[in-house]
């Protein structure tokens, strides 16, 4: 398993780096321009010297073996700096990935956005794995029963109306209508006592519950679906057969047969979470790595969208691993020495 | 593929950009009035304008930094940092109108509590006019020879060439003073470094930053060294940005969650359904933006290569009709496209000058009325006759328009609305619509440009800085028609070449009267709207909404909306 693990770490180096040129190059060959989005009164010579600063007068292969140093050599020596508080050669001249937007190091911009990220989605992506592996399970055993009925539309609802409508619907109900729950989401929130907890709690259901809703429906979908193939197996009736209970029989053995394909989907959901959702981010302002990527883009900030897209990639990469490695866990048929 | 499906919705959701604000004084205590919650759907990125061209960046600037004169409401200078407003009257602009002299108020000091002097405006200009630094503001800096401190309260701009209109330097938000002391080293190149320092400028306005996390929210305290007693009424401000137009709306007009909201481009229906609901009033103020369709004068046909869309390409097959381009501009019915898609927040013009009021010419007022039969009268008696297809055509040339314009639901409802209008003159329409940061952008190897203007009409709209037309006007001359010799670069995007324009607008860069420069100015809109070198449709105002518990706005055209953000307060 170690070596498995260790021969896909180093496939994955190469991988990484094809994945980084092709992200640079469309980035590169998009036709939107940094200076696109600035007033009309700007004129034209000014905008000229805003490309020059901005590093776009470099050709192509340099612009990119830049980023390629800066991305892979200066940024982690300033992290090492930052969490060992030591000095690593000339570290104030010392070039990191800067977004033209913000002229401020994108790796900066992308920690600062992972907590409230990290909070609603990650939040709103386990809150769905609880609500969907029992509902997944109990639609399974009581087949066409009102309860799978009920989640069966449930879980159609939560998967084919888009977000930003139940984003929309939940602000004009409960921030318009009611004026229970605030419509925009406040990112400088300190949580220090009570009130200030159950102001980020009321804060987060919203889009919390939106987001939840969306992936519920798919898991629960998936664990119904594979809890129906193993309970028709054989081994189940056997288990039956022995005289075991039947709590014993649908927990223990087709419960977990069940949860193999079902974990690895969850598994390689994981770096959606920290994509962030740019539209429910949108709509309540959140303001995390969804929203600083769709800003990025409408704004041609090319290092600020290469390295979030990037670093996406690598989650990518990384989880399809973790999900092969959890298989090989779970299942103890799949042996990959 | 999840996050491509994703973006690409959310650049469907997202639309458009512009500027504008509005006003009570306030004689209580400073901070009184507890917190002020901004909202802009577009969120700052940087709290310096000088890096950041972006109308967001200024204006969330605009609380913290100041230039030493403010255009109000109605575009004339108030002083900011400066005692007075120099004038050829009191001395303060040179005879030759070559240097321009402003006296600096005295005992200001920045919010660190160290004084404010000439020098920290030197050292603007300085950290401003480094080529390398990238300075969003250069053309502010036009033509400027030297910026001297004559002592502590006086600096001195010196020109290169004469100017009857001194104040582009230091007068609006775009161009504020910054602390010599904190930007010292971040001159040029260096720029960029500076990030402490770009994202918590130290000023001398009414507002410090507390905490600013780009690309999401500012936050603010009132500044204890401000100049002014009691000012500004509120402790605390958050400038929050993000999400849409409408949602922004929303959140002042319906839910009250936030005091101000900017640059509403909504639709008018939906924003007078949610003004509706008593919560918030929506204000509109009008600056010089036109909304306006470049009509192309030169063959833009693919087979010409190289030469396609330039001068030496040769004249456009039918846009060269005089009568064509008189019949396209009486077609339309301007008022319909306001009612549409603009409400409020538009009028109709035919100008392309539309403001400010000593500028605006009245010689083509009889385009604001729709006048179909004439049209058609004049493609008639030009010789386009209608084929079987109902197109109009004329020896073998149909008058087939290909009409592009940025991706926007507002444009893409006024293009559909005017294909209409044409088709009912006999002239077949084509749209497309281009995304923004394309067609605004100035790629060279993109073929979408509006500079390029590979189409036969473009809209988008363009306005000027400040209240001076000069450089506006200068756009139409011969030498600012874009072409792969000047790559591409130039505002001249109807490629329209008049001598005679040409000497208007070198005779006004020599005359300082007033009078006589709206005079110069007046004659170079009647030309071109003669001409038809542009067919203005629509004065585009800003639009925003505030609190009815907010007191003070005053919003403002011309300068940032925000501008007397110090006044604002809170009713009681």
């Amino acid at each position: 398993m170690l070596n498995y693990t260790i021969r896909r770490l180093l496939f994955a180096v190469p991988t990484l780096l094809v994945i980084s040129f092709i992200i640079f190059a469309i980035l590169d060959l998009a036709p939107s321009d940094p200076t696109g989005n600035l007033p009309l009164t700007i004129p034209a010579e000014v905008r000229a010297q805003i490309r020059e600063a901005l590093g776009l007068g470099q050709p192509f292969p340099i612009r990119y073996m830049k980023w390629l140093q800066q991305f892979f050599i200066n940024e982690p020596l300033n992290m090492m700096e930052q969490w060992w508080g030591i000095q690593i050669g000339d570290s104030a001249n010392r070039l990191r990935v800067t977004s033209w937007a913000t002229r401020s190091p994108v790796v900066d911009l992308i920690v600062e956005r992972m907590p409230q990220t990290l909070w609603v989605v990650g939040m709103s992506y386990v809150l769905g794995i609880l609500i969907a592996l029992p509902i997944g399970v109990i639609s399974a055993y009581k087949q066409y029963s009102i309860f799978d009925q009920i989640g069966t539309f449930i879980s159609m609802i939560g998967f084919s109306v888009p977000t930003f409508f139940t984003g929309i619907v939940l602000i004009v109900i409960f921030s318009v209508q009611l004026g229970w729950l605030p419509s925009i989401y406040d990112t400088t929130l300190q949580v220090t006592d009570w009130p200030s907890f159950w102001k980020q709690v009321k804060q987060m259901m919203m889009p919390v519950f939106v987001l939840a809703l969306f992936n519920a429906a798919q898991i629960a979908r998936f664990m119904r679906s594979s809890m129906l193939d193993n309970l028709n197996q054989d081994y189940v009736r056997t288990a039956r057969a022995k005289g075991l209970r039947e709590q014993t029989v649908v927990l223990t053995h087709v419960l977990r047969n069940s949860l193999i394909p079902v974990v690895t989907v969850i598994a390689l959901g994981i770096p959606q979470v920290f994509g962030g959702a740019i539209i429910t981010e949108q709509i309540f302002r959140v303001n995390g790595l969804g929203q600083l990527l769709i800003i990025g883009i409408e704004g041609a900030d090319i290092p600020l969208v290469q390295t979030l897209t990037f670093i996406f990639a690598v989650l990518i990469v990384l989880f399809n691993l973790v999900a092969d490695l959890l298989y090989g866990i779970l299942d103890p048929r799949i042996r990959y020495d | 593929m999840h996050i491509l499906k994703k973006t690409l919705l959310a650049t469907a959701a997202l639309a458009l950009v512009s500027v504008g604000t509005a006003n009570a004084a306030s004689d209580g205590k400073r901070g009184m009035d507890g917190q002020l919650n901004i909202l802009y759907w577009q969120a700052a990125s940087i709290l310096n304008p000088y890096l950041s061209g972006g109308t967001k960046d200024i204006n969330a600037a605009s609380m913290i930094l100041e230039p030493l004169a403010y255009y109000d409401e109605t575009g004339a200078m108030v002083p900011a940092l400066a005692e007075e407003i120099p004038t050829p009257e009191n001395g303060g602009v040179s005879d030759d109108l070559t240097s321009v002299t402003w006296k600096l108020k005295k005992g200001v000091t920045w919010s660190d509590g160290t004084p404010f002097t000439a020098k920290d405006v030197v050292f603007s200009a300085k950290y401003c006019m480094d080529p390398t630094g990238g300075c969003n503001a250069s053309s502010n800096f036009s033509d400027v020879d030297s910026v001297e401190a004559i002592d502590d309260n006086t600096v001195k701009i010196t020109f290169s060439v004469a100017k009857p209109f001194p104040y582009g330097p230091f007068v609006g938000t775009t161009a504020p003073i910054i602390q010599e002391a904190q930007f010292k080293d971040c001159l040029g190149a260096k720029a960029p470094t500076c990030t402490a320092a770009n994202f918590g400028p130290i000023g001398t306005g009414p507002f410090t930053v507390t905490e600013f996390k780009a690309n999401d929210v500012v936050v603010y305290a009132a500044n204890d060294k401000y100049r002014e007693e009691g000012k500004p009424a509120f402790a605390t401000a958050v400038f929050k940005g993000g999400g849409e137009a409408a949602a922004a709306a929303r959140s002042v007009l319906e839910t009250g969650e936030f005091d101000y909201a900017w640059n509403l481009q909504v639709e008018p229906e939906i924003l007078a359904q949610m003004a509706a609901a008593g919560k918030g009033t929506v204000v509109t103020s009008f600056g010089t933006s036109v909304e306006r369709l470049m009509v192309q004068a030169t063959n833009v046909d693919p087979a010409l290569g190289d030469k396609r869309g330039t001068i030496e390409g040769g004249v456009h097959p039918f846009l060269n009709d005089p009568a064509v381009r008189e019949a396209l501009s009486r077609a339309i019915d301007r008022q319909v496209l306001v009612d549409a898609g603009y409400g409020k927040a538009g009028q109709v013009t035919c100008n392309v000058l539309p403001a400010p009021a000593v500028y605006v010419s009245t010689a083509n007022d009889d385009c604001k009325v729709q006048d179909v039969d004439k049209a058609n009268k004049l493609l008639d008696d030009a010789g386009w006759a209608k084929g079987s297809d109902g197109i109009r055509a004329k020896d073998g040339v149909r008058l087939s328009i290909l009409y592009q314009t940025s991706t926007n639901g507002v444009r893409q409802g006024t293009q559909a609305l005017i294909k209409q209008m044409w088709a009912a003159i006999g002239v077949e329409t084509e749209l497309k619509n281009i995304s923004a940061s394309v067609f605004f952008g100035g790629d060279q190897s993109s073929p979408d440009t509006f500079q390029k203007f590979f189409a036969d009409i473009e809209m988008y709209t363009n306005n000027f800085d400040g209240t001076d037309p000069e450089k506006y006007m200068g756009s139409w001359t011969c030498k600012n028609i874009p072409s792969p010799a000047n790559q591409w670069i130039g505002n001249n995007m109807p490629r329209y070449c008049n001598a005679e324009y040409d000497a208007l607008v070198a005779e006004m860069g020599k005359t300082a009267s007033i009078e006589k420069r709206a005079a110069l100015a007046m004659k170079m809109n009647d030309m071109l709207m003669q001409a038809r070198a542009m067919i203005p449709l629509i004065h585009r105002g800003n639009v925003s909404a505030h609190s009815n518990t907010l007191l003070g706005v005053r919003m403002n055209s011309w300068d940032s909306e925000l501008w007397n953000v110090q006044d604002w307060t809170r009713a009681k």
